[in-house]
């Protein structure tokens, strides 16, 4: 089997593999190669002996049935056309990556640069890819699956217990993943529903920055609690207007990873929202990070689908104003205290 | 390629009618039939989720309901009985202390649920039959085509003269190649009784062999039909019968014929669409065994005998009259409204007498019809060339051994078919969307009736159906103007391959929107007691029956036009 993406999470994701099996790596830097095959050692990860760096697209699918894609969504079009002249409807794939793409009709554009607030257009659903959309149509595989949760890299990096789900409509898929994935430390669910955990794991971003901004202004416990329950309720809403079923919003991908993001200062789209609350610039953020917060651009794709689909979202809404638009985060907070929600659980 | 094809007929590609798969079959019929209740026992094992007693018990408390509440003429004459039977083997074996003797039991009773099953379904084919039907099929089209009544019977001549009046679209000549060396599923729309006729007789005309095809049980009940149906392959699907031990039956019986090379004919919506609109859920029991014959071939292939490929083509039957609108529209409303519409109408349809009145009807004045033929495809939806290779969305060859394969080696996986089979069925109803073809009768008659709903907007459906004769009537320049737009966003689909439009449009309306509008009125459902659409004295548009217009106005659904209205 084999790991697309040499990232944090892909290299963590490799790691967990190699417990079981071999593992390809696919890397396109050869410093990336070097270190994983010299020092055996990537993104502060010590990698294990089982895991071999490839360059080679053609070797990873030559040799490789079961391939996990994990690289950021907004290079995943871009590799999985790399990897689409080798692949068959034998192989199965199930990435890790939580991010949206969007595919605009010609004369529409959208930026995907984090700094820019992107065109004030609306997106609609046909406008916009999950990851597994994304593989099904560059290539010709059609056992995908998908590979999400509450999987905060440095605590799985320590060996720390957690668990995941793989989402695929095949049930082949899910055993496959969960044979691969399982070990003493890391628990696999399976589920059918995988637009719905793809919508889960990519909403969850967002609120995560909010999270991140309310820790930074200093605020506590009841405060995310309150953004943790309001945020997941929007994020049914949004995911269910998209497609995705309610209930993935309230298993590991949704809610799990909701509380691990909203409170790890782990979570880079967090420290985003953190670093913004304390006064910082966005592009001085980006400029001094190294990995990419999905959660910027899955603001600027929400916010879109938001206004498109009239979506009561006031916290994705209010967010956007305070990243993009100049609004202060205390602005923003008093809209959001004054904003008239009345019932507490209107959403299942 | 896809084109409008008006060639007045085609060589046979199998001129030796006995060189047809089907016939082999129906002379190997006992061997087959032994086939499939040895192979139905086996899945029926593979699928058990509880014990084989448990389903046995089902089966007959599903039957002992069925022939309570809904039995119909054609059910055999010694089915109670046959199931008494049972009941009282299962009773008497329960109370047997051996556990082997209640196993031993079981299994008995199991065969001959299946056995019985297996010959209710099996059909059987007659050459001569087959070349009557051929023969007397054009004759009964003729006046349907609006052509002068004044032909000699069984007259070569006239099947090719009725053959250049019915618009074939799609590429003949390519599905007519792939049958040759792979076995063809055709999956055609389903919109009447008729449809069965029409298909079987277009599969002739494109000088392909016969198709297999699964008839409803209740067509049987049809004496007309009946008889020729017994007689041209054509096996039979009950509905009625949901138990487990039959569905696994009838879909080994399909998945076995098709191995063995039968060209097959199911209708994939199951039944008749009861709203008019095109289907867009599809029942897939029976399109799953074309995936199982697919598997079977290729785990029975060897390097002397490759396994042939199975090719699905979907077709879209278009109609200006359906006869059936009148029940099929009241079944809809009624499922659909509860207790906003309480109206039970009999299927009238459904009986030699009615039958024959329309046939008559259709002899004596005219009406036309299409057959889209959709891009071939193989059972995954991949397009195909010619000699059945399969190409990806991306135009890259594929190996659909691939699909079956785990871990480098065939596999079978129940679930996993289930889920080519959901896929398959999208390719199909996506096909059906594009291939639809639009007549000027669907034409106005989604005109009038998105105008009424226009006028309207507070009211349901059941409310428009109930509008005074007053509040229906559609001023002519207005209904023109609607015409006409929307005319213009059918044409611009059209061209962009998104829907097909009729020749009639173009060739005898020639575009013109007050050509269309008097074609359109005149023809929309030209045969029912009440006129769909009509012009009153002032010029007008009404209609004297909403339901029906309704109907045909659902040809239309699905492709977002309410907004041009």
């Amino acid at each position: 089997m084999a790991v697309i993406g040499s990232g944090s999470f892909g290299s963590v994701i490799a790691n967990v593999l190699a417990e079981n099996r071999e593992v390809l790596l696919f890397t396109r830097r050869t410093e990336v190669a070097d270190a994983i095959l010299l020092r055996r050692e990537h993104n502060g990860q010590k990698m294990h002996e089982r895991i071999r760096p490839v360059m080679d697209p053609a070797e990873i699918a030559d040799s490789c049935n079961l391939i996990f894609p994990i690289v950021p969504s907004a290079n995943f079009r871009e590799m999985t056309r790399l990897f689409a002249p080798f692949l068959s409807p034998a192989h199965i794939l199930i990435h890790g990556t939580k991010g949206m793409d969007v595919i605009l009709p010609p004369g529409m554009t959208f930026s995907r640069k984090d700094t820019d607030m992107g065109e004030q257009i609306e997106l609609n659903r046909s406008m916009v890819r999950t990851m597994s959309e994304v593989i099904a149509e560059e290539t010709a595989v059609v056992r995908i699956g998908c590979l999400s949760g509450p999987n905060l890299v440095g605590e799985i990096s320590s060996f720390q217990p957690a668990a995941t789900v793989v989402a695929s409509r095949f049930d082949e898929v899910i055993a496959e993943g969960q044979k691969a994935l399982k070990s003493s430390r890391f628990k696999v669910f399976g589920t059918h529903d995988v637009i719905g955990v793809e919508f889960a794991g990519v909403l969850k971003n967002v609120m995560a920055i909010a999270s991140g901004i309310l820790s930074g202004l200093g605020y506590g416990d009841n405060a995310r609690a309150m953004l943790i329950t309001r945020g997941l309720a929007e994020m049914t809403y949004i995911g269910g207007r998209l497609g995705a079923e309610k209930s993935a919003f309230f298993g590991l991908s949704g809610l799990g990873d909701l509380i691990a993001t909203c409170s790890s200062k782990l979570s880079r789209n967090y420290s985003v929202g953190y670093r913004l609350a304390s006064g910082e610039k966005l592009p001085d953020i980006l400029d001094s990070m190294t990995q990419v917060a999905e959660g910027l651009n899955t603001l600027k794709v929400t916010k879109a689908l938001v206004d498109h689909y009239k979506i009561r979202a006031p916290i994705t809404q209010t967010l956007y104003r305070i990243v993009y638009q100049g609004t202060t985060v205390e602005a923003g907070m008093k809209f959001l205290m004054d904003y008239p929600f009345n019932v507490d659980v209107d959403f299942l | 390629m896809s084109t409008s094809d008006k060639k007045a007929s085609y060589d046979p590609l199998m001129p030796d009618l006995n060189s047809w798969p089907v016939v082999q079959l129906s002379r190997n019929r006992l061997d087959f039939r032994k086939q499939v209740e040895e192979e139905a026992k086996a899945r029926i094992h593979e699928s058990l989720q509880g014990s084989l007693r448990d389903e046995l018990e089902r089966a007959l408390f599903r039957e002992s309901i069925r022939m309570k509440e809904k039995r119909w003429s054609t059910d055999p004459k010694d089915e109670s009985a046959f199931w008494q039977g049972i009941k009282d083997e299962l009773i008497h074996t329960s109370k047997l202390a051996e556990a082997n003797s209640s196993k031993e039991a079981d299994e008995k009773a199991l065969s001959e649920i299946v056995s019985r099953y297996a010959k209710e379904i099996s059909g059987k084919f007659n050459i001569s039959v087959y070349k009557f039907v051929q023969r007397l099929m054009p004759v009964g089209f003729y006046p349907l085509l609006k052509s002068p009544v004044n032909f000699n019977f069984l007259d070569n001549k006239v099947s090719a003269q009725v053959r250049k009046r019915i618009q074939f679209t799609g590429d003949i000549d390519k599905i007519r190649a792939l049958s040759k060396d792979c076995t063809v599923v055709m999956v055609p729309t389903h919109f009447s009784n008729l449809d069965s006729v029409i298909a079987g007789w277009s599969i002739g005309t494109m000088g392909l062999p016969a198709f297999l095809y699964g008839a409803g049980q209740n067509l049987f009940g049809i004496k007309l039909f009946a008889f020729f149906m017994n007689y041209l392959g054509s096996y039979k699907v009950d509905r009625r019968k949901k138990n487990m031990l039959y569905l696994e039956t009838l879909k080994t019986y399909s998945t076995l014929a098709l191995s063995r090379g039968c060209h097959s004919l199911f209708f994939p919506g199951g039944r008749r669409s009861r709203s008019g609109s095109i289907e867009t859920k599809l029942k897939l029991g029976l399109l799953g065994t074309a995936i199982d014959a697919q598997y079977r071939n290729l785990l029975l292939a060897n390097a002397e005998a490759p396994a042939k490929k199975i090719i699905v083509v979907p077709v879209v039957i278009n109609y200006h009259f359906v006869m059936e609108a009148p029940v099929l529209i009241d079944d809809y409303l009624k499922t659909t409204g509860k207790e906003s519409y309480l109206i039970d109408e009999k299927d009238k349809y459904s009986s030699s007498y009615e039958l024959f009145k329309i046939v008559f009807k259709l002899f004596t004045k005219g009406s036309e019809f299409s057959l889209s033929f959709g891009e071939p495809m193989d059972v995954f939806g991949n397009t195909v060339d010619n000699a059945g290779a399969s190409f990806s969305h991306k135009q890259a060859p594929l190996n659909i051994r691939d699909y079956f394969v785990s871990h480098g080696e065939l596999r079978h996986d129940r679930q996993r078919n289930t889920e080519y089979v959901r896929m398959l069925g999208e390719k199909i109803t996506t096909s059906f969307k594009r291939e639809n073809t639009v007549f000027s009768s669907h034409l106005v008659a989604f005109a009038a009736f998105e105008m009424l709903r226009r006028r309207f907007p507070k009211m349901d459906i059941y409310d428009l159906i109930r509008l005074s004769d007053d509040e229906r009537v559609l001023p002519k320049q207005l209904f023109f103007d609607t015409v006409s737009v929307l005319y213009d966003a059918v044409r611009k689909m059209a061209d962009a391959g998104t829907i097909r439009m009729a020749e009639h449009l173009l060739d005898e309306c020639k575009g013109d929107i007050h050509k269309i509008i008097e074609h359109g009125v005149h023809n929309v459902g030209i045969y029912h007691s009440k006129k769909v659409l009509l012009l009153n004295k002032k010029g007008d548009i009404t209609s004297e029956d909403l339901k029906l217009l309704y109907y045909y106005h659902n040809r239309l659904e699905g492709y977002s036009l309410a907004k041009y209205i």
